[in-house]
């Protein structure tokens, strides 16, 4: 059983992006969306919060609400694959379960 | 697939409608089925047809009502919720004594049985919101 997880606070905001990888399974999804995305990028206080959870859990970022932040793909932390919506369908559909953390 | 979508945040509140009409014209374009999107809480603001945004502006409920006349999406707003944020249909206004509506196309106002119906009938229930 997969689930995808999905964030859309940034991590400076709730903590509903710690909540989520201390509490999500080996295996599972996270996707990172709206000011969520805040907590996909580089040389932030939660980068190693997320890089530590890697080898545990794929991220993923939604690129339209990274762009429509003026943030660059370039900016993601290594091992963060950039999405578009059919992907985010995608997600929903290819894991047995949607969480999402508000 | 089939998916229910719920969305709990209002028009212009954060992001959660435009994020979840873009979720909804990607899963349509995927050849998925929407069954239901039920809006809660704060979420019922999508549903006036009062609302009139700057032209300039996305037009959230507009879109919803295109939406849903495009694609014969149901699209549900839950009563309690509606009630204390004063939206109402006819019947509504006929209960409740108002002078009144302001449901907007395409829309109608139900109970959280049409939320649970939608969990046990949708492959996936993905939520939008605060």
């Amino acid at each position: 059983m997969s689930t995808l997880h999905t964030v859309n606070k940034s991590p400076f905001e709730k903590n509903s992006l710690e909540t989520c990888v201390r509490l999500a399974s080996k295996g599972n999804a996270v996707l990172m969306y709206e000011d969520g995305v805040y907590g996909a990028l580089k040389n932030t206080a939660v980068a190693n919060l997320v890089k530590g959870a890697m080898s545990n859990l794929q991220f993923y970022v939604l690129g339209p609400d990274l762009k429509a932040r003026g943030l660059d793909a370039a900016k993601v932390l290594d091992g963060i694959k950039v999405v578009n919506y059919n992907d985010f369908v995608k997600l929903s559909v290819e894991n047995d379960k949607v969480q999402a953390w508000l | 697939m089939k998916l229910g979508i719920q969305i709990n945040e209002g028009p212009y509140t954060h992001e959660a409608s435009v994020s979840a009409l873009n979720y909804i014209k990607a899963a349509l374009a995927a050849g998925h089925e929407i069954f239901r999107v039920f809006f809660y809480h704060d979420g019922v603001n999508n549903g006036t047809r009062y609302a009139s945004p700057p032209q300039d502006d996305v037009n959230i409920v507009n879109t919803w009502s295109k939406l849903a006349k495009e694609h014969k999406i149901d699209l549900v707003v839950c009563v309690a919720a509606a009630q204390r944020r004063g939206i109402v249909d006819e019947g509504e206004q006929k209960r409740n004594g108002k002078d009144g509506n302001n449901i907007a196309e395409g829309f109608r106002i139900s109970g959280l049985g049409q939320l649970i119906e939608a969990a046990i009938q949708c492959d996936r229930l993905v939520v939008f919101g605060d």
